[in-house]
């Protein structure tokens, strides 16, 4: 069996659960097994749903002491449901609550664990051999998992969801948590705009930009594209943009679709965060600017004038598409 | 209060990577070494902070070689009070997370800190490890860290949004952007790192779940289309039927 913790942030599933999904059962079908997935919280929407992903099985734990993450009652849940379905793979998400989950899970059940994989994994008799990036994107490494279960979580991004199956109902799942340690106060999200890690399309400006009020034409091309803005560290360092904005090596690391980089030069620290993305755009005034040798499409100009430029040409192409 | 901050040593940002002939492992041949900067800027810094306000001790731990005594003398230099070496080469997050469990059960620290990953390897998974060895609670990607009594109050970054939370002494976090500012270390700080406490520990034996097989570069790019400036429609198009993003 392979187990899939299907993460519902806020009730909600969003595209990390799928791709998770997705994975996990190609994993299984590797192994010649079936796939589970096992939701947590009170306020999941439709578990059920996470079948046409490839799910054969929906645990729900009901229980609305789930519908904050603590990492401990998770662990001991998600290990609940590892050790009733024998399991001996589990995939997670390499999203925050991964992150939180991951590392304790490889602890508590004696596996390996390889986290941010961004491939399917190659069968080495009982071992797993998967691919993840790393130094910040320069290099790919492949790893080999053994043990009694092995962990792995799945870099958003690195593969689509499929539709592999139909919606099942879901059984429920029993598992007494012991008490949260953690007490969540308060969450403030950003509603209205697609998080940075899960973006399919970002727009993403620098210095040259200027000031923080020139943004505007910054913010038009990004709702003609259905984009999500980012920003070069020292636009963040300088509050011309929120710190959440920030990529790179120290801010986030981002894998979507289209990156277009605009007035950014492209130094090293930069391009660790974005250089997974899979097309890349840069407009830059300066023809030697770092940045072209990592782009795809190029264009040197200033982008004052070539944005808009663009806003327009988008737009056109939309109403004609 | 004592606090503990894990800090691991990485190759500078700028150094260009390379491997072995047969791709099996990093190769350090020129390479300059820093203190990973989620470590230093951010938990270091914090936890140096702390205990300047409320008073205790702060412990920098590195688990490495001989070799990586330059960095733990930075650690002092920024703030820490001393300093622990474990001595071993850090295989792997699992080997390096038993280390440091081995060593943190013994010494009840009220809060230990991590950056929220190693900028070579990427693996955001050794604070984790570590807070499950202990049975302690687990806060990654933490951008605020503030302490009363036996409570902390923190932030923490989750998909597209930021959690606000407490949780009381003791337990595990990691570190992102946020949760302090850069500290170049100052002459003072130098000079006292040199007479601070370095001990030497040894390691635990553990076997490893996880071995590396091989390295690769990415391949590289095709090489930049250029566009005309006054000429968006044609990079429109390029996106929708060349590259299939839009
Ligand atoms: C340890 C470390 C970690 C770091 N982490 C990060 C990180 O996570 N993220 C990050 O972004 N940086 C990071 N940096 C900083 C990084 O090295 C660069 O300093 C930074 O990315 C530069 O930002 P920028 O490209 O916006 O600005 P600049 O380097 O100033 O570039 C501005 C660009 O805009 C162009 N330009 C100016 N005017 C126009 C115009 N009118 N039209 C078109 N183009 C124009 C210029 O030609 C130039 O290329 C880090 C640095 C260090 C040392
Ligand atoms: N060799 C090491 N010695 C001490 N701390 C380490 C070491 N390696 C990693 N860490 C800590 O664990 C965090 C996460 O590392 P990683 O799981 O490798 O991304 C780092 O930011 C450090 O705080």
């Amino acid at each position: 069996m392979v187990l899939v913790f299907a993460e519902s942030p806020r009730g909600q599933f969003k595209k990390a659960a799928f791709e998770a999904v997705t994975y996990g059962k190609k994993v299984a079908d590797m192994l010649g097994t079936s796939c589970a997935a096992l939701v947590l919280g009170a306020n999941a929407q439709n578990p059920g749903q996470l079948g046409q992903y490839g799910a054969d099985k929906v645990l729900h734990l009901n229980d609305a002491a789930f519908d904050a993450l603590d990492s401990q009652t998770y662990t001991a849940a998600i290990a609940a449901a590892v050790a009733q379905t024998g399991a001996k793979v589990l995939i997670l998400s390499h999203s925050s609550s991964g992150k939180t989950l991951a590392g304790r899970l490889s602890v508590r059940l004696g596996g390996g664990l390889v986290s941010g994989v961004n491939a399917l994994p190659v069968l080495n008799g009982d071992a797993l051999q998967v691919k993840k990036s790393v130094f910040s994107g320069k290099a790919i490494a492949t790893y080999e998992v053994s043990g009694a279960v092995k962990v792995l979580s799945l870099m958003g991004n690195a593969i689509k969801p499929e539709n592999l199956g139909s919606a099942v109902s879901a059984e429920a799942f029993s598992f007494s948590a012991p008490a949260n340690r953690i007490r969540v106060k308060s969450v403030q999200t950003q509603e209205g705009t697609v998080p940075l890690p899960e973006a399919e399309k970002v727009v993403s400006a620098g210095r040259g930009m200027k000031e923080a009020s020139n943004w505007g034409i910054v913010e038009e091309l990004a709702d003609v594209l259905g984009a999500t803005t980012a920003c070069s560290r020292p636009v963040a360092d300088a509050h011309w943009r929120p710190h959440h904005e920030h990529v790179g090596q120290t801010g986030i690391a981002i894998r979507p679709n289209l990156y277009i980089a605009i007035g950014i030069s492209g130094a090293i620290q930069h391009l660790a965060g974005v250089n997974n993305s899979k097309v890349i755009v840069v407009i830059n005034k300066d023809p030697e600017a770092p940045f072209f040798k990592a782009a795809d499409y190029g264009v040197q100009g200033d982008l004052f004038e070539v944005v808009p430029r663009l806003t327009e040409a988008l737009r056109k192409f939309k109403t004609a598409h | 209060m004592k606090l503990l901050v894990c800090i691991s040593q990485t190759p500078d940002t700028t150094a260009k990577v390379s491997f072995s002939g047969d791709g099996t492992a990093y190769n350090a041949d020129g390479v300059q070494f820093i203190m990973n900067p989620y470590d230093e800027w951010y938990a270091l810094v914090r936890a140096c902070e702390l205990k300047e306000t409320l008073g205790g001790t702060v412990v920098a731990l590195n688990v490495g070689p001989a070799a990586n005594e330059t960095t733990i003398r930075k650690a002092l230099a920024i703030g820490a009070d001393e300093a622990v070496r474990i001595n071993a080469e850090p295989k792997s997050a699992a080997y390096t997370a038993k280390q440091i469990a081995e060593y943190a059960r013994s010494q009840n620290f009220d809060l230990i800190l991590f950056g929220k990953e190693t900028i070579d390897y990427n693996g955001a998974e050794v604070g984790a490890m570590v807070a499950e060895y202990l049975d302690q609670p687990y806060i990654s990607n933490a951008t605020s860290l503030n302490l009363s009594g036996n409570t902390a109050t923190l932030d923490r970054d989750i998909e597209g949004g930021t959690e606000t939370l407490e949780v009381d002494l003791p337990f595990v976090l990691s570190a992102a952007k946020g949760m302090a500012e850069q500290r170049i270390p100052n002459m003072r700080g130098i000079m006292t790192a040199r007479t601070k406490p370095l001990t030497e520990v040894q390691p635990v034996a553990f076997d490893d779940n996880v071995k590396a097989v091989n390295f690769t570069l990415p391949p590289a790019k095709a090489g930049v289309k250029l566009i005309a400036p006054d000429n968006m429609d044609e990079l429109v198009r390029l996106l929708h039927e060349e590259a299939k993003v839009i």
